[in-house]
Formats: structure tokens, sequence, C-alpha cells
């Protein structure tokens, strides 16, 4: 059948895209100079202390079975030295970080509720918001709407978020008081007080993309409408609204959609910057804390986190673009 | 008889010239993109001439005033301590001269971005064109080579690599390598799919057919018809190096104090928004404003370089 | 004969502040009868046809008055437009790939307009009606059809399935844009032979606007003729096309090739057309002339194929070309007559046999003798739009033989292109110019003085006036006559247009299916064709004369449903 293999071509691709990238990760972080057993060996790390702690590490082996054995730990889990010390990490195994005695899939788990909150939910706004604005701002090319809104949009893409943050937040929560400046508050425990405390970094963060958005949006629909088919639409008799909805906006939607698929993959990124913005302990803040303290095992896999999210992303934009796309499937 | 005359009067044909002065001409009736020109002049002028600018002040970046911050480490005075020997003002806990910093800041910060900009414009065209026009198995290579980089989480590999990497290595060049290396492979995704296009145009197709060898074809058949595209791309890339350079400096990861750094003014603004907001204010309007003039510039050009004409 | 359904008067239509592009134009709708509105690139036509329904962009301001059964239509409202279109008077577009939706499957945009106006059918009914729109339309398999995307479909089958669409909401007038003209000349007959036989049963009123003399003496009882946005001359079909009144009317008639020796433009005025070649005539003198020239080319078996694994595009083809003689390479698209103009100058993978150019196998050259071999060939392609590097001066696009092969000094290749220019009849002068500074016609001439920089011993015409204006390609063939008379060269013109192959080629291949269906002389081939497929060919282009034309319907009718 067409679609499987398309889907088993893809699915294989993405397996070896992230294959290389942890491949890469882990070659740059584990076996370079920065030795990651002096990280943690305690002071005073006479040479013993050190090849104690890296035959506990695995990293007195030859890199290829240090490698071996990582992989290994993401799928069965993974046990650090032996005997009365060991530390056991359960599957998934990204790493473990010895400075915050915890795995980094529990580290990670245990964060990602604020980061998805902000990233999911500033994702949507944006989306909405920035394809809503192009459209408007196609159909009335020209007119004091499009100008104002294509005005407010090159603003955005100027703005790097943590500065509109930071504006943000002297406005509406300095002066204005409206809104909480910092901190996160779970959904569970408080739902008001949880969207109350992530208005402000939502529109922060959808700012910019929801003007990447509006422009991109505005020109693929300036495009598509000015297509023969858009005219054939017309002349059937059919009432504007349907011409561009059904005809003019299906078509342009798809790069689009294209976009948003990645974004979703990178939304980490703007995630970690954000956090530090508002002071919210995410998954940002824990790489930044990583980095200061070279806390290697975290770093690694954080990163090696994010390529599966990325790689996982590209999958489903490849897939969905297939299915919304019917001239993409014809040729897979 | 010569059939010019004839074969009818010469119509406007359909596509638009997109040669040099042409464009130029296009883009100065646009007021905005010409505000936006010379704006951009102003900061490479500041850029370059930092010391000088900032000797005219009488300050330097480095210096510490402490004497003109009060007990709390702010600055003593309204609008963030700004007077007539501190245009813009003095940094809170160091009392560093802020107008020589922002100054100073458009070294860091236009130097990386244009590097950066330069770097991933040159990789990603010559990447691009090459797979686009060569095809097969170095095409099927490097374009997984491209899928790969895309895998990679760029901000945060960005952020880690600058903790692994030995503090001898310059600071500077590694953020314009790590940037630039992250960005080149949009560009060659782009310049990829133009040339994909541009390949199956008869005037290519006829240059190969009279015996033209690849780099003929490539240097005057592709690069020529490529050239709009890249250079929109490249002034559009600009902003966001900077942007890149300036997150990174943000998170503190990235050119190491006491260089000036617009982005890390700041993030190190972030504490003091309520007690000195001009901290933010000064470096934050700059970052905006050259991101906003290369941004205005660039879609001028998109416009004045689109072949189909008329605004869009 | 009925009153009018539709009155145009006095249209006139300018685009924002620019020159009107239509002026004063006035033309009436009849059931059951056609017009045609026939001119060039440029003469309004299309724009006409499109203000009637409002269908311009929005910057294109109408003014005058087009009146359908009575109701204003220019400045009418959106609601009073949106009722007549598609119910009124329905339209099919010209290129039928573009004009359907890609992302929807042909089903569902009949289906919508059938929906548009209003109608008590339910989604069954909706659907049965679709099918029955698609079987009127000559499609016998609407299941498959209603459930395919237009990507997925022929040229053919959609334009069927574009008028299936037009007809959906009931019209009582069609408007059909240059319907044909993207098509195959035998899908071409089909086409214009079921919009005739719908016009006729359903009483429709039908505006055909063609730039293609032989559509219009097929299909159309009256036509109006424009230039330039002006209405030139306006008549019955018969009329107009036996007693022209306007000179331009009779520049454009006898410009169109002719495909049947003894009819059309010999009959009427007596003269031989100026396009009769020397050395065309028939028996032992061209055999004599044939023997005595040099072989430049020669193709031996040659089997093409693009993919790894499966059929060869064209295979078992051979070919022999002579200096100063013309093959002419006929077919359909699919035939692979490009595909085998592309073979000799060594652009496609041949997977069998030899090419011999200039006494060397192209398959076997490499390095120097690859690059000396393609000094040899000369090619003339199809688009003149992106024949030539819009970012280089023409004297450059002409140059650049001469530049690669370092076969000249800069001050020689200037004299070169000033002599080249001078030999297609341009301005040396002209050398600094760009491309998009000249026309369609004059940018064809450049190539032409490209393929010939070299001297080459062969010249490639792929299909080189088929973009043109009729006017502009007898112009342009009469040069390319010229030109190998003067300088001697063989010449492969592919061409889908049997008239034009006609007027110049010496020798003639029918291609079908990638194979060779059947060759000879000009005037055997076409005089008196062996094979049904080339029969068919010659049934199926319209010659641009009313009365034959229509004997040559009837015999095609004879020949309809016959497969090669």
């Amino acid at each position: 059948m067409n679609a499987l293999r398309f889907l088993a071509v893809r699915v294989l691709g993405a397996v070896v895209v992230l294959l290389v990238v942890a491949a890469v990760t882990y070659a740059l972080f584990m076996l370079l100079p920065t030795n990651p057993a002096q990280a943690i060996c305690d002071k005073p790390c006479t040479p013993e202390r050190l090849a104690d702690v890296q035959s506990f590490l695995g990293t007195d082996k030859p890199w290829i079975a240090q490698f071996g054995a990582y992989l290994a730990g993401i799928f069965a889990g993974r046990t650090f030295g032996s005997g009365a010390s060991t530390i056991s990490c359960a599957a998934p195994c990204f790493g473990y970080s010895f400075q915050l005695h915890d795995s980094v899939t529990n580290l990670i788990t245990s964060r990602l509720p604020v980061t998805a909150s902000i990233a999911v939910g500033a994702a949507v706004l944006w989306l909405v918001v920035g394809v809503a604005g192009g459209t408007v701002s196609a159909l009335r090319r020209g007119s004091l709407a499009d100008r104002a809104v294509m005005t407010v949009a090159v603003a955005g893409v100027s703005s790097p978020a943590y500065l509109i943050g930071l504006l943000a937040i002297l406005l509406f929560g300095f002066t204005l008081g409206w809104l909480p400046t910092s901190g996160y508050v779970p959904f569970a425990e408080d739902p008001v007080g949880w969207f109350v405390h992530l208005v402000l970094p939502w529109c922060v963060l959808a700012f910019i993309s929801a003007a990447i958005y509006a422009r991109l949006t505005r020109g693929e629909m300036l495009e598509s409408m000015s297509q023969d088919f858009v005219r054939t639409a017309r002349a059937k008799g059919l009432r504007e609204r349907q011409v561009v909805v059904r005809h003019g906006l299906r078509t342009a939607i798809l790069p689009v959609v294209t976009l948003f698929g990645l974004d979703l993959g990178s939304l980490l990124g703007g995630a970690v910057i954000t956090e530090k913005v508002f002071s919210m302990q995410g998954l940002g803040a824990l790489l930044i804390d990583a980095v200061r303290s070279l806390d290697l095992q975290v770093v690694v896999g954080f990163t090696v986190f994010s390529a599966l999210l990325i790689v996982t992303a590209n999958l489903v934009v490849d897939v969905v673009y297939a299915f919304v796309d019917p001239r993409v499937r014809r040729r897979a | 008889m010569t059939a010019n005359v004839v074969d009818s009067p010469v119509p406007v044909a359909s596509g638009r010239t997109t040669g040099f002065r042409a464009v130029v001409r296009r883009v100065a009736r646009d007021r905005w993109a010409v505000v936006a020109a010379v704006v951009i002049a102003l900061f490479v002028v500041v850029a370059l001439a930092a010391p000088l600018i900032a000797a005219v002040s009488g300050q330097d970046p480095y210096r510490y005033h402490v004497d003109a911050l009060n007990d709390f480490g702010a600055p003593r005075g309204p609008a963030g301590g700004v007077s007539g020997t501190h245009w813009f003002g003095v940094e809170p806990l160091t009392g560093r001269d802020l107008f020589a910093i922002v100054t100073y800041g458009a070294r860091t910060s236009l130097g990386i971005g244009i590097a950066a900009t330069a770097m991933s414009i040159v990789i990603g065209v010559l990447v691009g064109v090459t797979t686009g026009f060569l095809g097969g198995w170095y095409d099927r290579v490097l374009s997984r080579v491209v899928d790969v980089i895309f895998g990679f989480p760029s901000l945060v590999f960005m952020i880690a690599l600058t903790a692994v990497v030995p503090t001898s290595f310059p600071k500077p060049l590694l953020v314009v390598l790590v940037i630039g290396f992250f960005g080149w492979p949009a560009v060659a995704r782009v310049v990829r799919g133009q040339t994909l296009s541009l390949v199956t145009r008869n005037y290519v197709v006829a240059s190969t057919a009279m015996g033209a060898g690849r780099w003929h074809v490539i240097r005057t058949q592709l690069l020529p018809n490529l050239s709009a595209t890249i250079t929109v791309y490249a002034t559009i890339s600009i902003p966001s190096m900077i942007g890149a350079e300036a997150a990174l400096s943000f998170l503190a990861v990235g050119v190491t104090p006491p260089t000036p750094s617009w982005g890390r003014s700041i993030g190190d603004a972030i504490g003091w928004v309520q007690t000195d907001p001009m901290y933010l204010v000064f470096p934050g309007a700059a970052l905006f404003l050259i991101t906003l003039a290369f941004n205005v510039l660039g879609d001028a050009l998109r416009d004045a370089l689109d072949p189909r004409g008329g605004a869009r | 004969m009925s009153a009018p359904l539709l009155e145009v008067e006095g249209l006139r239509v300018a685009f924002g502040d620019a020159e009107p592009v239509v002026r004063d134009v006035s033309f009436a709708l009849t059931p059951g009868r056609v017009l045609a509105l026939v001119g060039e690139s440029g003469s309004g036509k299309s724009v006409s046809a499109m203000s009637v329904l409002g269908l311009l962009p929005p910057e294109a301001r109408v003014s005058g008055s087009v009146r359908f059964r009575g109701d204003e239509l220019v400045g009418a409202s959106a609601d009073r437009l949106r009722a007549v279109r598609g119910a009124g008077i329905g339209v099919v577009f010209q290129e039928p790939m573009n004009s359907f939706t890609p992302v929807l499957s042909i089903g569902t945009q009949i289906a919508e307009a059938v929906r548009a106006h209003p109608t008590d059918l339910d989604r069954a009914g909706v659907s049965a009606r679709v099918d029955e729109l698609l079987r009127s339309a000559g499609l016998d398999d609407p299941q498959r059809i209603r459930k395919a995307y237009p990507h997925e479909l022929s040229g053919g089958q959609l334009q069927r399935a574009m008028i299936a669409m037009a007809l959906a909401g009931d019209p009582v007038a069609l408007i059909a844009d240059e319907p044909t003209t993207a098509l195959d000349v035998t899908v071409q007959a089909g086409i214009l032979d079921l919009l005739r036989r719908l016009g006729v049963e359903r009483s429709l009123a039908v505006l055909l606007i063609t730039h293609d003399m032989g559509v219009v003496a097929d299909v159309a009882d009256e036509v109006l003729v424009m230039r330039r946005g002006d209405p030139v001359e306006t008549g019955s079909v018969v009329d107009v096309f036996a007693r022209p009144a306007a000179a331009y009317t009779r520049q454009l008639l006898d410009a169109v090739p002719v495909l049947e020796t003894g009819s059309g433009r010999e009959a009427r005025d007596g003269s031989a057309p100026s396009v009769a070649r020397p050395g065309t005539d028939v028996g032992d003198a061209t055999e004599a002339s044939r023997a005595s020239r040099p072989d430049v080319a020669r193709l031996r078996d040659v089997a093409v194929r693009y993919a790894r694994r499966g059929e060869p595009t064209v295979s078992g083809i051979d070919l022999d070309l002579q200096a100063g003689r013309t093959l002419g390479l006929v077919g359909e698209s699919g035939s692979g007559k490009s595909t085998i103009g592309r073979a000799l100058a060594g652009l496609v993978p041949v997977v069998h046999g030899s090419v011999e150019v200039d006494g060397s196998d192209l398959r076997t050259a490499r390095g120097r003798r690859l690059r000396e071999l393609r000094s040899r060939v000369g090619i003339v392609f199809q688009d003149p739009a992106s024949s030539l590097n819009p970012r280089q001066t023409i004297g450059w696009s002409i140059a650049e033989p001469l530049l690669v092969h370092a076969a000249a000094s800069p001050a020689d290749r200037a004299a070169r292109v000033a002599e080249l220019l001078a030999a297609v009849q341009l301005d040396p002068t002209w050398a600094e110019r760009f491309p998009h500074q000249l026309s369609g016609g004059q940018r064809q001439r450049v190539a032409v003085a490209r393929a010939l920089a070299l001297r080459p011993a062969l010249v490639i015409a792929d299909e080189p006036t088929s973009a043109l204006d009729v006017t502009v390609q007898a112009a342009v063939l009469d040069l390319l006559a010229d030109l190998q008379d003067e300088f001697g060269f063989g010449m492969l013109l592919v061409s889908h247009d049997l008239a034009v192959v006609r007027q110049l080629a010496d020798e003639v291949v029918v291609l079908h299916g990638g194979r060779i269906v059947e060759r000879g002389t000009t005037e055997r081939v076409l005089d008196d064709p062996q094979q049904d497929y080339t029969r068919m060919l010659l049934a199926a282009a319209p010659v641009a004369d009313p009365a034959r034309q229509a004997e040559r319907r009837a015999a095609w009718r004879a020949w309809e449903g016959v497969a090669p």
C-alpha cells in the first residue's frame, strides 16, 4: 500500500536522523576534553578516585561502547556502577544527573507541564491570530486594516520575545498591576491562577510568531486568490465567503501547516527564553542551570530529548501534509 | 528590412527588469525603505566609529563610576542617571556609561550578525546550487545532512556548546560559527528549491546542450538568476542572526563580559525593571530599531525584486 | 433566429489608469448559435468575455452595456451577478489543470456548482446529477472521475469535467475561453464536437474565444475579429472567410499554414502561397537530391528511458538527416518527439542504439570530443520566454556558444553577433538589449541566431513557433526556411502541427507511443497517409475553410472511436 510505504520511509528517515543527532551530541559533550568524570568527582580528586568515578560512569570504555550503552539505556534503562553504590535509571533513560540526584527523564517530566502549558497555549494563540490577521489583510489588501496589521506584524517580527516580555511585565505587571509577572501555578491546584499567570507569557511568546504567520498567510492568500481556480469558483456562482475559505484558504494554508509543525518542534527554544523572563521553573531553567554547573548528563539528555521532539514533529508534519495535499500522495 | 520594423512595436514584456539600478530606483520610491536604509547606515557608522564616538562623549564602556550610584546600586538621578556626562545614564551595580555600552554593543551585534549571515549565505548558496543542479547521490547525501541539522534543537545546542568549548577559544568567533552553522541549511533548502525550478528553463538546458561545462552554467546561468532570492534572504537573515546573538547573550551564554552586548544588558535588566527601566529601554530600543530597519528594507527589496511586479 | 440572449454594446475595459485594452466592442449571442471571438495575443478577446460576468481582477474598470435577458450586468450588484454566474451563463476556461482547485476532488467541485443555485436535490440527488453531467460530457466512468483529483486526470478528461461543471446550473449560454488551446489535436476535435453537440441539443448560446482560425471554421456560426482591443470585422463565418473585408482579417487568414494542398488560400486568390519552397517537388527529383546530400545525423534503433526500469519512452527509432533538408517529426504529447530531439542533443539517457552526429556516436563520445560534437548541433526551443537568460543581454546569449568553445576573441565575437542579428533580420545595435525588451517573435529570432552561432551541421527546432501568434509564426517559419537555404544545415523540425510541417519539411516521420508509425516524403504522408493514426491526425486538424471543414468534420466523425 502506497500510504504504508510512505509512512515507513519517513519513519526510517526520522530514526536515522535521531541516531545521528544523538551520536553527534554524545560525542561532542561526553568525549570532549571536558571530562565528565572530573565534574562529579568529589574533592579532593585523586587519580584513584577519578578512576573509580570513570568506571562508575562507564567512561573508561571505548567510545562506541559508551554510546551503545547510552542508546541501550534509552530503551531498557541503565545502571551506573555496581554493588553498594549502584544507581539505577529507569527506561527511557536519557541520562542521570549526579548533581541533582535524579534521572534526566524524571527531571524533564517534572518540569514539562510548565513548558508545555506555555508552549501549547502560545502556539494555539499565534496560529489563530496569525492566520486570521493574514487572511483579513490579504482580502482587504491596501486598506487601512491591511496596513495596520502589516505594520504591527513587521514590528512584531522585529521584536525579540524577551524584549516584549520585559516591556509587558513593566506595563501590565508593575505599572498597571493587572497581571502577575512571575511564577507558575499548576492547573490542578488552581485553574484560574494557572490561566492568569500564563496570559502574559502566552501573549509574549505568541506575538512574534503571530506576526510571522500573519505575513506568511497574507502572502500565500494573495498568491492563491490570484490563481485560475479561484476565478472558476466565482464563475460557478459561489458566495464570496465560500470561494475564500473552501478554495483560497484551503490551498494557501498548506505552507502554514508545514511551518506550524516545524515550529512546534522548535518550541523548546522559545520557551527557554520566555521562562527566564517570567522566572518560571520549566525546562528552560533546567537547561540553563545544567549548562552553568556543567551537568553534562542533563545537557546531553535534554538535547537528545528535544531532538526527539523535533524529529517527531517533522514526521507528523509530513504525514499531515500528505493527508491535506493530495498531490503529494501520488509522488510518495 | 529589419524585422523589428516589420514586427509589432516592442511591447513592455511580462517580466520586469531586475537590474541593479532599476531595483535601487524602485526601493527608493518606498519612503519607509529609505528611512530604514538610513537607519542601517547610521548604525554601521556607529559600530565602526564606536571608539571615536565614545571619546566625544568622554566615556568608555569599561570604566566604573561608582559615584553615580546610590546605596542600593541603582543609578542616581532620573531616567537611570541621564545627565550631561552620561547621555544614556549608567548601568546599575557598576556605574558604567550606558551610552558607551550601547554604542560598543552595536559592534558586537552588527559584527556578529553580519559575519554569521555571510557564513550561512556562502555555505548555503554553494550547497543549494550544487545539489539542485548536479543532483544524484551528492544531492541525496547533502539533503540528509540538511535534515539532520534541522533535527538539532538549535538554541538548546548553541547554549550547550558555548558551555563546553574551552574558554581559550575566542567567544565572538564561536558565536559566529555556531549561529552561522545552524543558519546555512535553511538557505540551502530555499536555494535548492529555486535552482530546481531554474534547471528546467530552456536557457539552462541550451547552455548544457551547446557544450558548456557545469561551472560555466552555474556561474553564468544560475547564479545571476538567484541573486534576487539571495539578496532578499541575506537582508532578512541579518536581523535574525543579530537576534540570535542577543538571545544567547540574554541567557548569559553569549560573548563574555565585559564585552558590551545589547542582549546581555537586557538580560541583566530583568532584575531592575521596576527601579531602573531605562536600563532596559536604551539597549532594547537599539536592538528593536536595527532589527526593524533590516526587516523593512528586506521587505522593500523583496517587493522590488518580485518579477511579477506591483505591490503585494 | 430567436431573440438574442446576451447583448453587449460599446464595451470598454481598462486596467487602473492605463489605456483601455478593449474599446467599443459589441456583439450578441443567440440560442443555438456559436459566436467566435478571434484575435491574436493582446487583442482583448479574453478580457471582453470575462467582463461579461464580472470575472476580471478588481482593478479592471468596465463601461458600456452588457444585457443578459434584458438585465444590465455592468455595475450590477454582487448578488445579481452571482445569480447569473453558473445558472444563466456557464464558463469553460482555458487551462483545465489550473482551473480546478488542486486540493478538492472533481466530484466535490461539480457538486458545489450544482448546489450553488437553488435546488431541491438531496445529497444522493446531487451525486446522481453529477454523474449525469459527467456522462453527458462524454466521460464514461463518472464514479472514478468523481473521486479523482485534478492532477490524476488527463487534459482532455479535465476539460470534459469542466464542461460538465459549467452546465451544472442549467445555463442558457456558455462562454468557452480558448477551451482547446492546451490540448492535443485529436483531443481537441472531441471537445469541439462535444461543445457543438451540446450547444445544439440544449439550444445554448455559445461564445467561443480562440486564436485558431481552423477552430472558428469548425465550430462557429458567426465571428468577430479583434485586434489590440478594437473590433475589426464581424459577420457570418462563411462570409468573412470567403470574402474578408478588412486587411487584418486577410492577413490573419493568409498567415495560417496550409494543411491541404489545393484548399483555402490557393483557391481564393489563385496564386501559390508564398511559403512554397523550392525543392519540395514530388517524385524522382526529390530522391535524386536526397542521395547527393551528406548525412549530418543518424539515429539507429535508438531507445531512450528516463527511469531506471520499465518501458522506454521511445524505442526502435531510425532516422537520417541530411544537410540542407528538413525532417518533420510529428506526434501528439507523450509521443516522444521532443525526446528524440533531445537525444540528438545528447540531453537524455539513451539506453540502446547509436546516435551519430557529424560522424561520431554521441553515446561513446567523452570530454573534448563530446563538446566538439555539441558545437555541431544548434537548438531552438519552444517557449521564447524561457529560451534566453533574462539577466544577460541578447548579445551575450548569442555569443555564449562562442564563449563556451573559446572560438573567438571578444572583438570577433561582437562582430559575429552583429552578423547573426542581421541574418535573423534584427537590428544589430540591439545586442545590448535584454530579453524582456523584445517581443516573443523577436526573442525567437534571437534563439535562432544563437543556434547558428557556431555554424552547426544540424539544427533541432522543437516546436519553434507553437507559442507565437499566427502572423508572427509565419515570419519565423519563413526565416528558418531562408536560413536553411543560405547556410545549408540539416534541420529536425519537431511539431504537433501538421500544417507547419507541410510548410517546412521535406520528409515526415509520424510518432505515436514512442514508436515510428509512418514515414515518407511530406507530400506522400500528408496527401496519402497509409496508417490509421496518421489519417486520424490529419482528419482531426481543423482547416480555416468553413465549407471544407464541414466535410472534414463529417469524415472525422466517421473515424471517431477508431484507435491506432
